[in-house]
């Protein structure tokens, strides 16, 4: 059994904490969302659903904890989109041509990346979770200890399979593309519609019928399904509309992402079996 | 193991239509200093990719440390250490993280690892920076530091592309000492030139490589020999007398006319033969 990729993880781990610019933004961007947009956002909308009757014998959620469930998705979105940036870097600067020429598989390599990803998503997303309930963010509201428990960690392993997924797309890409101006038009072009034809901050009930078909098969939209699902539970409403979450719906959202990963994996390896040195 | 470390037959690389390496074959002895000499693009770092299975082997055959770098590629990584043309330390990491990293990667065991650390922190007298950052350490440091990650895993052989391009005389005699000393340890190295003094320093043997095909092959001394002692340059306002002139010389052993300049192959040391050549030109106008 090989546990190179254990090499990777660690010198990411080690960059991660030494470059202070990269660690304190990263631990500050997600705060950052929940304070300006978050509460600027729920703001307006609890104002603009303030008229729309409460459906009765339903919890109702305001709009800071439908959309924090959407800040976590959106946020881990956007740092695992950008994470493969440091393989082009690396092999821009023939950093990798060490490990390339390694007895190490191509596949540990994307392997390590992914797992630092998903480390530095765990922290983001505790982060969201701890500054949301400080700010009054509705998660976990009515849970015991114990269930608690199991909707965090529900919460982390969608998250994992999420950034994983999109550390394994953005990798791909990276170690494609030769240049750092091209690869940050692709992520910017891909991350608009993902995070626009999702539930990630508003609800998709309105949408045309079009791009309502095409956010359902957005990561986004099952990755904030399943966190709303973990976090506000089965059954409840927000801005008038009302939710039902079912067993079906939980598990559609982690085969979708699984998936997703799978897919997004089998890319990467093909893509990094193609570098030359 | 006695015998050949590096044994290569008929090896031929092309890039698209344009032959990088032409039907070489050599062998590297075990234990030996070995070097290839020859100009930029002459096909010395293909050889190699090959050989350290960074490029897939098109046409002959290779084998390293007994593997066969077709089909023993993981076999023949296992057995072997770099040095790149390129310097490619990671800056952000210290000296010894460069080196515990490296030592990751080929799942060697921890306390192996830092052993083998220790040792070729001494070896390579890095021993004070072991806490610096790659970034914060001089050229020369950074060669020393790639040369000591090249031998972490203790390789049957270390390959070194061109090892002391851009570096100073002072530099550059000081890494040869280093390599003298791993040589002394038992390891065989094999390395790429484009400075004769390099190769001539250094090796036990050389090829002389240019446009992909070896020229010739021996130790310093032999090369020396077949090849005449030394190589001058000659600008004269009369390339047609002044070759005469040579040519009656007992130690000329060749002269070429180019459009410009004269080619003088000299079979005996330089300084005592130049003066006399002045001489004789100058008694002719």
């Amino acid at each position: 059994m090989n546990f190179e990729f254990r090499a990777i993880y660690w010198r990411d781990m080690i960059k991660f904490f030494r470059f202070k610019s990269l660690l304190i933004s990263s631990l500050i961007q997600p705060v950052m969302w929940l304070a300006f947009f978050g509460l600027a956002m729920s703001d307006s909308f609890d104002q603009l659903t303030s008229l729309i009757p409460n459906i009765s014998g339903v919890p109702t959620v305001d709009y800071l904890s439908y959309m924090g469930a959407g800040i976590i998705a959106m946020d881990v979105l956007f740092t695992s989109l950008f994470g493969g940036t440091t393989l082009m870097f690396d092999k821009k600067f023939s950093l990798l041509k060490e490990t390339l020429a390694s007895p190490v598989p191509r596949s540990h390599i994307i392997l390590g990346i992914g797992l630092s990803g998903v480390t530095k998503a765990f922290i983001q997303t505790f982060i969201i979770i701890g500054f949301g309930k400080f700010i009054g963010m509705d998660f976990f509201k009515g849970y015991t200890l114990n269930e608690t428990f199991i909707a965090v960690t529900g919460i982390m392993l969608l998250v994992a399979i999420f950034t994983l997924g999109f550390l394994f797309l953005s990798g791909s890409i990276a170690i494609t593309i030769e240049n750092p101006e091209g690869m940050q038009s692709i992520f910017s072009l891909l991350s608009m519609p993902l995070l626009f034809v999702s539930n990630a901050l508003y609800p998709i009930d309105a949408f045309p019928a079009v791009l309502k078909f095409l956010s359902m098969f957005n990561p986004l939209t099952l990755l904030a399904n399943g966190i709303r699902y973990f976090a506000l539970g089965q059954n409840f409403s927000a801005m008038g509309n009302h939710y039902i979450y079912t067993t079906a719906d939980i598990g559609m959202s982690f085969l979708g992402l699984i998936l997703f990963a799978l897919v997004m994996l089998s890319a990467a390896i093909w893509r990094f079996n193609k570098v030359n040195i | 193991m006695t015998g050949n470390v590096i044994e290569v037959n008929n090896l031929e690389y092309a890039y698209g239509s344009v032959k990088a390496v032409d039907d070489i074959s050599f062998t590297v002895k075990q234990g030996e200093i070995f070097s290839f000499l020859g100009p930029n693009g002459a096909g010395k770092s293909t050889v190699i990719n090959v050989l350290t299975t960074l490029r897939k082997i098109q046409k002959g055959e290779a084998r390293v440390n007994g593997y066969d770098v077709a089909k023993e590629s993981k076999s023949v990584r296992r057995s072997i250490g770099i040095v790149f043309q390129m310097l490619c330390l990671d800056h952000e990491m210290t000296v010894s993280e460069n080196l515990e990293y490296h030592g990751k990667i080929y799942s060697m065991p921890k306390k192996e690892r830092k052993e083998r650390i220790e040792e070729l922190l001494k070896l390579t007298e890095l021993e004070g920076k072991r806490d610096t950052l790659g970034k914060e350490l001089s050229g020369g440091m950074k060669r020393r530091l790639e040369l000591a990650r090249g031998l972490m895993t203790k390789p049957a052989v270390l390959f070194l592309d061109e090892p002391t391009v851009g570096f100073d005389i002072q530099t550059r005699m000081r890494m040869w000492e280093y390599l003298r000393e791993i040589k002394r340890e038992g390891t065989t190295i094999f390395l790429t030139t484009h400075y004769m003094e390099e190769a001539d320093q250094l090796s036990d043997r050389i090829s002389i490589i240019d446009h992909g095909k070896i020229i010739v092959t021996g130790s310093a001394e032999e090369l020396k020999n077949k090849l005449g002692k030394d190589l001058i340059y000659l600008e004269t306002s009369n390339n047609k007398i002044a070759a005469e002139i040579l040519r009656s010389l007992n130690s000329v052993k060749t002269v070429t006319e180019d459009t410009k300049s004269l080619r003088v192959m000299i079979g005996e040391n330089v300084t005592h033969v130049l003066p006399q050549i002045m001489e004789k030109i100058r008694g002719k106008g």
